[in-house]
């Protein structure tokens, strides 16, 4: 009893740490945000002003919006096509499938630095070049993996009778797939869209290599930013994602229980 | 409502001969059972019939169509399955008219429809629940009003009464008559369980390794079994082994034993009979000859009270032999006691092996 109290105690401290450790600078950065002096001195003064100065900042603006643009396209494709691709594995069997089902697993693994390299190179050679478009192209590419590792994984779940009772009743593959596939494993296709955005909008160094100057995302803009001297007007941008995408993920995980069934 | 008619279908999975030339009719508003082990290939017929598999020769006739490639969407089945399948995501309502709207009937039709279908299994008041929410025997009166909404030509039945309690499914045995008989439609009812096909259907078929082995009304089979797996696979049976004589087969100790006359071609050489536990007397060793019918001597072995009735098992020449007794006040012979077997010709049914 006493042991276990005592147990107890270390896994609370614990858990306190990595707490503490995630979200501290978290908060000192959202903090720093609103105070008066560049280079964080102390003391705190409130003010608003990075904001407004973002506001009139028109690289960093430009580059949020391309990364929520690649971003929100990124998802829908990745999820869409990564959604069908799971579908199409769970449902038919032909020659190579094993194959193809492993060789989806190396590109989560293999550095991003590589695959970036790799891809400006590629890119380059057949002739789709650098910009936006080949950042789609690039985000799309690494964030399909994900979409199919995780809506899988959902769809193991799934009893095949379900769809062969469907059939029974006269319904098209589509209908099958419409009115009894997806309503299961919907909660899998959410939580695949959330890492297809989360990999596309976090994305820093396949952007980098794949970014025409001043056409960049947030991530690459932010870093030539800071190259060039840091201002406080990153952390007003970043403290406004965090809000957003926190919330985002707040609203998601109330609407769909992941990691149970309904 | 439809005769379906299954002829010289053969389905191999590799190497693996799943169904080897089987030749069925299932009568028109009739209640046909597959009966077979697992791996006899009863369930792959049924898939065949359904067409969600295509057989790789032979031909499957519905109501006078071929339709051995025809996908089961597009064929007018109703299948429940052994674990029901019901969509957990839509409620019981919704999960019965879902044949009905993919088929792009109209609203009103469906309501009245699916009412019509709930209430013929009991279940009018139960629409709004969710699969989950229902116990077995509800589930399986759920997939069973999905199935028949839709007015199939044939209704399938995978093994539906397994995942039910004994209890349970007793009642729905008798249920599944009483809707199969109402509706009136040709139903083809897969199992392993014995006691399941004799009870429910008009119609038995034994199936074993991808072959048709038998067919016929349960009293055909039951009385007439036609091999020695047709005849303990459906009820009970001891088989006696010896060699054919002009009234039935003497065994291997010189006993003469009298069989039924049999219409079929005299069997030469080594046979084998087969008699029914419950077709058996059993006398004390003193009592006097009886004139007419078989006798073995044995020694009694083991005795099983059951309430109802007693099995006793038997020992004789090395062989030990079931015999069941209606349990109506007499007095239970002993183990080790010496007694004697009596039993009519009619009840012996000889075998080729």
């Amino acid at each position: 009893m006493k042991l276990t109290g005592w147990l107890e105690g270390v896994g609370r401290f614990y858990v306190g740490l990595l707490l503490a450790f995630l979200y501290l600078p978290i908060v000192i950065m959202a903090l720093m945000s609103f105070n008066a002096s560049p280079f964080y001195q102390l003391p705190f003064e409130w003010t608003t002003h990075w904001y407004s100065d973002l506001s009139r900042n028109n690289q960093l603006l430009t580059a949020t919006l391309n990364s929520l643009r690649i971003a929100v396209m990124t998802t829908v494709i990745a999820t869409i096509l990564g959604t069908a691709a799971s579908i199409a594995l769970y449902r038919y069997d032909f020659r190579g499938k094993r194959i193809l089902q492993v060789l989806l697993f190396p590109p989560i693994a293999i550095p991003w630095l590589i695959t970036g390299t790799a891809m400006l190179i590629f890119f380059y050679g057949i002739g789709i070049g650098r910009g936006l478009h080949a950042i789609l192209l690039g985000h799309v590419a690494l964030a399909l993996p994900y979409v199919i590792v995780v809506v899988s994984a959902r769809l193991q779940t799934f009893a095949p009778e379900l769809e062969e009772a469907a059939r029974s009743l006269g319904a098209s593959q589509w209908q099958v797939t419409r009115r009894v596939t997806l309503p299961w494993i919907m909660p899998g296709v959410i939580a695949g869209a959330l890492f297809a955005f989360a990999v596309s909008f976090d994305q820093f160094v396949v952007s980098y290599f794949l970014a025409t100057p001043g056409q960049g995302t947030l991530p690459v803009e932010i870093y030539a930013a800071i190259r060039k001297g840091f201002t406080p007007e990153i952390n007003a941008v970043s403290t406004i994602i965090i809000v957003v995408s926190m919330g985002l993920m707040l609203v998601t995980a109330r609407f769909f229980k992941f990691g149970g069934d309904r | 409502m439809a005769e379906v008619r299954v002829e010289n279908v053969s389905r191999s999975f590799g190497a693996h001969k799943a169904l080897d030339d089987v030749s069925i009719a299932f009568p028109d508003g009739g209640f046909y059972a597959l009966l077979g082990p697992s791996g006899s290939g009863k369930t792959t017929l049924l898939r065949q019939i359904a067409g969600f598999d295509f057989p790789d020769s032979g031909r499957i006739v519905i109501d006078g169509k071929g339709v051995e490639r025809v996908p089961v969407e597009k064929r007018r089945i109703g299948m429940v399955f052994q674990n029901y399948a019901l969509f957990p995501n839509m409620s019981v309502t919704d999960n019965v008219a879902f044949g009905l709207s993919v088929r792009g009937v109209s609203r009103a039709e469906i309501a009245g429809e699916v009412q019509r279908a709930l209430d013929l299994v009991q279940l009018g008041g139960l629409g709004e629940r969710r699969p989950h929410q229902l116990s077995g025997g509800q589930r399986q009166r759920v997939a069973l009003a999905r199935a028949i909404v839709i007015r199939p030509q044939v209704l399938l039945l995978d093994e539906p009464l397994s995942a039910l309690d004994k209890a349970l499914r007793v009642d729905m045995q008798v249920e599944l008559k009483r809707i199969q008989r109402e509706v009136g439609i040709t139903t083809i009812f897969v199992t392993h369980d014995q006691e399941e096909a004799l009870t429910m259907s008009d119609r038995i078929g034994i199936l074993r390794e991808g072959r048709l082995v038998q067919e016929g009304s349960p009293e055909e089979i039951y009385d007439h079994p036609v091999s020695e797996f047709a005849a303990t696979f459906l009820g009970d049976a001891n088989i006696l082994r010896g060699e054919a004589t002009e009234t039935g087969i003497r065994l291997g100790d010189g006993t003469e034993i009298a069989t039924r006359l049999n219409s079929m071609v005299r069997m030469t050489g080594k046979v084998s009979c087969a008699v029914r536990p419950e077709r058996i007397t059993i006398l004390p060793a003193s009592a006097a000859a009886s004139t007419t019918g078989n006798r073995l001597a044995g020694r009694v072995s083991k005795r099983i009270f059951a309430g109802d009735s007693s099995t006793y098992f038997v020992e004789r020449d090395g062989q030990t032999i079931k015999v069941l007794v209606q349990n109506a006040g007499q007095i239970p012979f002993d183990e080790g006691q010496d007694i004697v077997l009596t039993w009519s010709p009619e009840s012996t049914v000889l075998i080729r092996t």
